[in-house]
């Protein structure tokens, strides 16, 4: 081919294009905690000089943080995974009603397939929930151009504007062109007390503008470019967004197509006018019936839709036909090799003490959720963040004679397991809470937070003292131990310890082989 | 090989075998060339030992950045073990570099050179010039390791016997 071109291209992810995008649009302030598949986006952005980006201790406060700042006039972003939301919940809700000064984008990355993840949940609910306006793009290069767009919509409709990402987007590479930054004049901030102050009397009045905000919404999802109604052949139409409609183009590429981008308000005439322009209408998403339920809510009958077994994990080219076809699901697969803790990791000496003494042990999510596999099995729960913590209470309070465990890492124990620990001292609970501290959030690559010392861009500040935090929370005992090499030291302390009536931490510190210092 | 309106390339291995930034390797060599590309990890815990398996496609206009069954022209396998799962990737007629790897990886001195060197292996049967994989193992590797690589991807070109 070789056929070169002046303009200027980058190989980028859709978590690199979506940041790349929100810098030329002018962004100020983004705020994140890690969580797979969202972190290069703060990754991307830490890298622009002129921007200022944090890891946040977690995803409520990083939502809190980068609203603010667009309440204070400057355009903000908050990105997140799927279950990072759930902790964000309580400032969106309220959020929703009392809308920007400057342009503010929360990204959502959800993981159908669950490939690092929990669960499944699907975030474009959280649209029609929180009455905010849900754009997805299909492509890294549509990720760039989303994220302009979310700002301007953001600004005339004073409202947090949702970009719903999946996996699949946020990790493929693609071509990419490249465009400048406009800087943007950032709103002086004013006082306006029915505006911001959430207390019922002015609450009332925001629910009714946001009620009014989403039927304006609409009017502009109908005409949207980002709704794109392509017709090519009439026997067949499809109605898809996200990353379906390009496996969709790949084996029906004589279709037609309605392409939802500007997904939540849906385009609801556009929508009925595509299904009487197709002889065959096939509804295409992954995940839940989101797109589904309502096209049945217009009283199109004709549509037709996946199988049920579809609703959960990735499409993909292999099973396409099935999803086109309303087939049930049928895929063989070979077993892939799982991931594990690797080689030298300092969490084998911890996981080989608690295996040896046959202790029932709360979980939490990190690399170490990985103990739950062969060949140490010696990881019992897992829920979501901080709760390694907290079972063990509740563990405790069904079965008080018994010896249970509670293990969490040091970013996640920073992240939503301090509470925990303070309600378990508040309530007299007993026990050992494990922190396997390897110095870094490790299994999302390795990113800073507090414990660490270091910034988002490496720079030194503030360290969080574990110890001396453990120890004011109302623990009656912090231990601090290498467990690499002193096995026999920590399985000491670990049986002195659980047969003790006493609250106890035990911090088993020893940094992650991954990490460059 | 017929020239193609787009090509498949399946990459397939472990953790800690280079492929993701083989694949990256790829994916900027066919930008350069002006192709509209897409490069996509189905597994891709590459810090845990898992599977890892990359899946890069350019032409003129790419949909899908995974190829399905049976589509792929090209399977780069940087692990024997992993070869029976990832060969149902191949179409009738794709071409199976798995016969380099053994050579590649009797090549190199350093055990952190076999992707470049079946990356080498590999450029001897796509549409893209030189210049731009030059230009793309610019942008991928450090200027610490970069002459090293350039050597190897170069030497290994030499394996082909087309």
């Amino acid at each position: 081919m070789a056929k070169k071109t002046s303009v200027q291209k980058a190989f980028l992810s859709g978590n690199e294009a979506l940041a790349r995008g929100a810098w030329e649009t002018g962004l100020s302030v983004a705020c994140a905690y890690p969580g797979t598949p969202s972190t290069e986006i703060l990754e991307a952005l830490s890298l622009y000089p002129e921007l200022d980006v944090q890891w946040s201790v977690n995803e409520k406060v990083a939502y809190e943080v980068a609203y603010s700042a667009a309440v204070g006039g400057v355009r903000s972003l908050f990105a997140c995974k799927h279950v990072g939301l759930n902790v964000a919940m309580d400032p969106l809700m309220t959020s929703a009603y009392t809308g920007v000064q400057a342009g503010f984008v929360v990204v959502v990355c959800d993981d159908p397939g669950m490939h690092s993840s929990q669960n499944e949940q699907d975030t474009r609910w959280v649209g029609i929930y929180a009455k905010l306006p849900v754009l997805e793009p299909s492509s890294p290069a549509e990720a760039k151009l989303f994220v302009a767009e979310a700002f301007a919509l953001s600004e005339k409709f004073d409202t947090p504007v949702i970009i719903r990402m999946t996996t699949r987007i946020s990790h493929t590479k693609e071509d990419v062109l490249l465009g400048q930054r406009t800087p943007c004049q950032p709103v002086k901030l004013a006082v306006n007390i029915q505006k911001y102050v959430m207390v019922p009397a002015n609450a009332r009045v925001r629910h009714d503008f946001i009620e009014g905000r989403l039927t304006r919404l609409q009017a502009v999802s109908e005409k949207s470019k980002l709704n794109k109604m392509e017709i090519n052949d009439p026997s067949l139409g499809f109605i898809t967004s996200g990353i379906s409609y390009h496996y969709l183009k790949e084996v029906r590429p004589d279709a037609s197509f309605l392409k939802l981008g500007f997904l939540y308000p849906f385009c609801d005439a556009k929508i009925a006018e595509f299904s009487k322009k197709v002889k065959k209408l096939v509804v295409v998403e992954e995940l839940d019936p989101f797109i589904e339920d309502h096209v049945r809510q217009l009283g199109i009958k004709k549509a037709r839709t996946k199988h049920p077994s579809f609703r959960t994990g990735e499409l993909g080219p292999g099973v396409i036909e099935d999803v086109i076809n309303g087939r049930p699901k049928n895929v063989p697969k070979l077993p892939a090799r799982p991931p594990r803790l690797c080689a030298g990791c300092p969490h084998w000496a911890s996981f080989s003490v608690l295996k040896k003494l046959g202790l029932f042990v709360a979980g939490d999510i990190g690399c170490y959720t990985l103990g739950a596999l062969p060949p140490t099995s010696t990881l019992h729960t897992c829920i979501c963040m901080g709760a390694g913590v907290t079972f063990n209470e509740g563990l405790r309070r069904a079965h008080p004679d018994q010896k249970i465990v509670g293990i969490v890492g040091d970013s996640t124990f920073v992240h939503s397991g301090i509470t925990g620990l303070i309600n378990a001292a508040y309530n007299k609970a007993k026990g050992i809470i494990f922190i396997l501290d390897n110095s870094t959030t490790a299994m999302t690559g390795g990113q800073n937070h507090p414990g660490t010392g270091l910034t988002i861009r490496n720079e030194p500040t503030k360290r969080l003292d574990l110890k001396a935090l453990c120890e004011v929370c109302g623990a009656d005992h912090v231990d601090v131990i290498d467990p690499a090499g002193n096995v026999r030291e920590l399985e000491e302390l670990v049986s002195k310890r659980i047969n003790e009536d006493a609250l106890s931490v035990i911090i088993a510190a020893h940094p992650c082989k991954l990490i460059k210092r | 090989m017929k020239k193609q309106a787009y090509y498949n390339i399946t990459f397939g291995g472990i953790g800690g075998q280079g492929i993701i930034k083989a694949s990256e390797l790829l994916g900027w060599a066919a930008m350069y060339d002006g192709y509209h590309v897409k490069k996509s990890e189905v597994h891709g815990m590459s810090q845990r030992g898992g599977s890892v398996e990359s899946h890069v496609r350019f032409g003129k206009k790419i949909y899908s950045p995974l190829i399905g069954p049976g589509q792929a022209d090209f399977l780069l396998c940087f692990h024997a073990d992993e070869h029976p799962r990832l060969v149902m990737f191949l179409k009738s007629g794709g071409t199976d570099l798995v016969e380099y790897l053994k050579r590649a990886e009797a090549m190199v001195e350093n055990p952190k050179h076999v992707n470049t060197a079946l990356m080498g292996v590999l450029s001897v049967f796509l549409p893209i010039s030189g210049p731009s994989w030059q230009k793309a193992m610019e942008t991928v590797f450090s200027p610490k390791i970069l002459d090293e690589n350039k050597q190897v991807f170069q030497r290994a070109q030499g394996l082909v016997i087309k």
